[in-house]
């Protein structure tokens, strides 16, 4: 018995995939809308990313080292909600904003629980949320930074004929979706005349400009494009899966045409709900934050009624909350029914009998 | 696409052509084979030798211990030199019988029968359990408790599983290449045996050539028929070929291919069964496929049962490169054993060395949620979250999320990033539920 070889439980053949592969591909599929937030908002995007990534990575190594468990930066989870918490902000913010969101998010959103894989909320959904509860008027004032195509958008909506004068105070510095949530909340104008000019904003040549990102609002959600492109890849390489975004997506989709028009039910056109897809923070949600691993659920059913709760939750906030977004605090919501969902949707096991 | 399949699974690279091009050869004979008493699901064997038993090949050694329980046969002419604890090739301590050969093949006498059409049902039952069969495919139930149903259920169709669906495998597939007729002829006899209606061949789609002979050869059969399956992992799990061939479920906790009126035996049972039932021949040898990146000349080996690990790898010419792991059975279910002195067993269907790189052990990581493992689940359980619970010792839970319905395929475990060992949690919640429902 010349030869002892080490054992071990099957199977002996495993999948080229690890934690690091799957946060480093998250990384490079948020590349793109980084790039786009750079090429719409400028240098200063990429730099505050840089702040909020460092920021991310710093806190988790030090808090690591105090907790004296291996320190596990390289694995690409701090980075990844470094890059989330910067994309959650406007690029008119100081510095140190992005930095405070994203030690928030690690200390309080990750590593209080104990760190990856144990954490209840979404770490740059909690982060966010900081940060718009601790300086509500950095975070949500002063989308207007200007690019020659904002401009544009805004002077096709000033552009709108026989509009009576007071229209274009209601819709200046804002985004599209406080722009819409303005409109539906006015009392300085008449209904139809709100009515005509939130068709106007959920047009085609509005839903096109704001799919290339070119558009008022935060670094990374700007590009819905880009932030398809990246979750085409992750979907491609399975590592996130349609059930989450379908729902989500498609809930938003139906309840903002049943609900979303000014003069009553079913009164909005096709168009707005379209609109509402790509405004704001949705497609950045629901492909790269609800999706989040730790914080969703495991089953399939699960999944789906993850979906349609942050998409209910959203649309409500959007249309009869006080923000003029709501996704980030709908998929936070949801983070906490998480270990309900999952109990309550044990999968029907293959030839499964009644007991 | 549009071949048939079941729900789930994934899609490890089959590693088939380092062996599939090599005939099936004959290993000479041993000098030493060991003969598990356990080979099997169900009762152990009782020995009936002593030590120095003079002992002809095919001579019964050890005795079928119930009805659930197959007896063992010398598989080599020789002297009995030791009883007791050898290595097993599900890598335990068990006991066995060493037989030491004198050189000689001197068989016990075969009965060559032309006419097999006239034998009952029972003759057949009863030739198949004197032979010793059990499923060679690699979880070896007894062949004739599978062709025995109670009387409230019938059998209409007999499924041949040439599916062959772990990786580096090959044994099947040169059966079904070089032995198609006998093949056949076996699927006869087993469907008259049950009184089945119909027979069918699943072939992964891997093997166009094996699914070529046989849809030829069954051209003018009305009720045979071969099916291409999609290649997937584990398109040959017993529940999951049942599924892609008549889209038949068979039911979770316990439930049997007999109650949704299906047989199923791997294509090497089912010639050992014509062998048995034709010449009375126990089964004493079987095709093993000794495979890997660093073997010599991988092959497909005829080797008497008993066979030494270590006499199939130098038939095969050995290794070129230090070996890190060896593998008894596939890759995904098969055991990793820590020696070569190690005999094959009527369930052994392969013979893997792994290189150091593939050997190389992952540490476990905390699970991400991520839930691969959930969409993958051939069985539709929730495997993180079994292994989850049975860290926590949470067995209730771990029942409701499907522990004892889980048939161990290992696909979990291989996707996931975390490098969780699913299947050795799982392994202990099954044992833990098990024992709580005693």
């Amino acid at each position: 018995m010349k030869d002892v070889f080490a054992v071990s439980a099957p199977p002996h053949l495993k999948q080229k995939i690890s934690v690091e592969s799957v946060m480093w591909q998250v990384v490079l599929a948020l590349m793109p809308a980084l790039l786009m937030g750079i090429f719409f908002f400028g240098f200063q995007s990429l730099l505050l990313t840089l702040y909020s990534v460092l920021a991310a990575v710093l806190t988790e190594a030090i808090i690591q080292k105090f907790r004296k468990v291996p320190i596990t930066i390289k694995d690409g989870s701090a980075v990844v909600t470094g890059i989330l918490v910067a994309f959650n902000i406007n690029v008119a913010s100081p510095w140190w904003l992005p930095v405070a969101g994203s030690v928030f998010a690690i200390a309080i959103g990750k590593q209080v629980f104990g760190g990856l894989g144990f954490n209840i909320f979404n770490p740059a959904l909690l982060g966010r949320a900081f940060l718009v509860a601790s300086w509500p008027t950095l975070t949500t004032a002063g989308w207007t930074r200007t690019t020659p195509l904002w401009n544009s958008f805004k002077s096709s909506i000033n552009g709108l004929q026989n509009l009576p004068n007071n229209v274009p105070e209601v819709i200046t510095s804002a985004t599209p979706l406080s722009v819409v949530k303005a409109l539906r909340d006015t009392t300085q104008i008449s209904r139809d005349m709100a009515e005509t000019v939130m068709n106007n904003v959920a047009s085609f040549p509005t839903i096109r400009e704001i799919f290339w990102g070119n558009i008022g609002g935060v670094i990374g959600e700007v590009s819905a494009l880009a932030l398809l492109i990246g979750a085409a890849y992750l979907a491609w390489k399975h590592i996130i899966e349609w059930r989450i975004p379908v729902s989500y997506i498609g809930t938003v989709f139906v309840l903002i045409y049943i609900f979303g028009g000014i003069n009553g039910l079913f009164s909005a056109s096709l168009l707005l709900p379209v609109f509402h897809i790509f405004s704001g923070g949705l497609i950045l949600g629901a492909f790269f934050m609800a999706t989040d691993m730790v914080t969703s659920p495991v089953t399939k059913k699960g999944r789906l009624i993850f979906g349609i709760g942050c998409g209910i939750l959203t649309v409500v906030i959007r249309l009869v909350g006080g923000y003029p977004e709501g996704v980030s605090y709908s998929i936070l919501l949801m983070n906490i029914a998480v270990p309900l969902i999952d109990k309550y949707t044990v999968p029907k096991i293959f030839g499964e009998v009644k007991a | 696409m549009g071949l048939r399949t079941f729900p789930g699974g994934v899609h490890p690279h089959d590693e088939k052509h380092y062996s599939k091009d090599s005939a099936i050869e004959e290993l000479p004979l041993p000098k030493k084979v060991v003969i598990p008493i356990s080979q099997h699901i169900g009762a152990p064997s009782q020995p009936i030798v002593k030590k120095g038993d003079e002992v002809k090949t095919g001579q019964i050694i050890s005795e079928a211990n119930g009805f659930v329980s197959i007896p063992m046969h010398a598989s080599i002419t020789g002297k009995v030199t030791k009883i007791g604890k050898f290595y097993h090739p599900n890598g335990s301590m068990a006991q066995a019988i060493e037989i030491t050969g004198n050189g000689e093949d001197d068989w016990i006498e075969l009965s060559e029968e032309k006419e097999i059409d006239s034998l009952t049902a029972d003759e057949i039952k009863s030739r198949i359990a004197e032979a010793g069969i059990c499923g060679m495919g690699g979880a070896g139930f007894p062949t004739h408790v599978k062709l025995s149903p109670p009387k409230d259920k019938f059998i209409d169709t007999v499924i041949l599983n040439g599916v062959e669906c772990e990786p580096y495998l090959t044994a099947d597939y040169r059966l079904m290449l070089e032995r198609s007729k006998d093949i056949i002829q076996g699927l006869k006899l087993l469907m008259k045996t049950v009184s089945a209606k119909q027979g069918i061949i699943g072939i992964e789609a891997n093997k166009p050539d094996a699914i070529e002979i046989f849809e030829k050869l069954l051209k003018n059969e009305n009720n045979l028929k071969a099916i291409p399956l999609k290649l997937k992992y584990p398109q040959g799990a017993e529940k999951q070929l049942i599924y892609a061939t008549t889209k038949r479920s068979v039911p979770n906790k316990g439930g049997l291919p007999m109650d949704v009126n299906v047989v199923v035996q791997n294509v090497g049972t089912t010639i050992a069964v014509l062998e048995a039932v034709k010449y009375r021949k126990p089964l004493i040898d079987r095709i093993i496929t000794v495979s890997g990146r660093i073997v010599k000349n991988p092959k497909n080996i005829k080797a008497r049962i008993g066979t030494y690990f270590s006499d199939l790898l130098e038939f095969a010419g050995g290794t070129t490169e230090e070996i890190g792991k060896v593998i008894s059975g596939g890759p995904m279910m098969g055991f990793a054993i820590s020696t070569l002195e190690t005999p094959m067993a009527k369930t052994s269907s392969g013979l893997l060395l792994f290189d150091q790189k593939l050997a190389q052990k992952e540490a476990e990581r905390i699970c991400l949620r991520c839930g691969r493992c959930v969409d993958i689940c051939p069985m539709n359980l929730v495997p993180s979250l079994i292994a989850h619970n049975v860290k926590h010792e949470d067995w209730e839970m771990a029942e409701k999320y499907g522990v004892m319905d889980c048939m161990k395929c290992g696909s979990c475990a291989y996707v996931c990033p975390s490098h969780i060992k699913l299947i050795q949690w799982i392994d202990i919640g099954k044992i833990k539920v098990s024992a709580q429902k005693k």
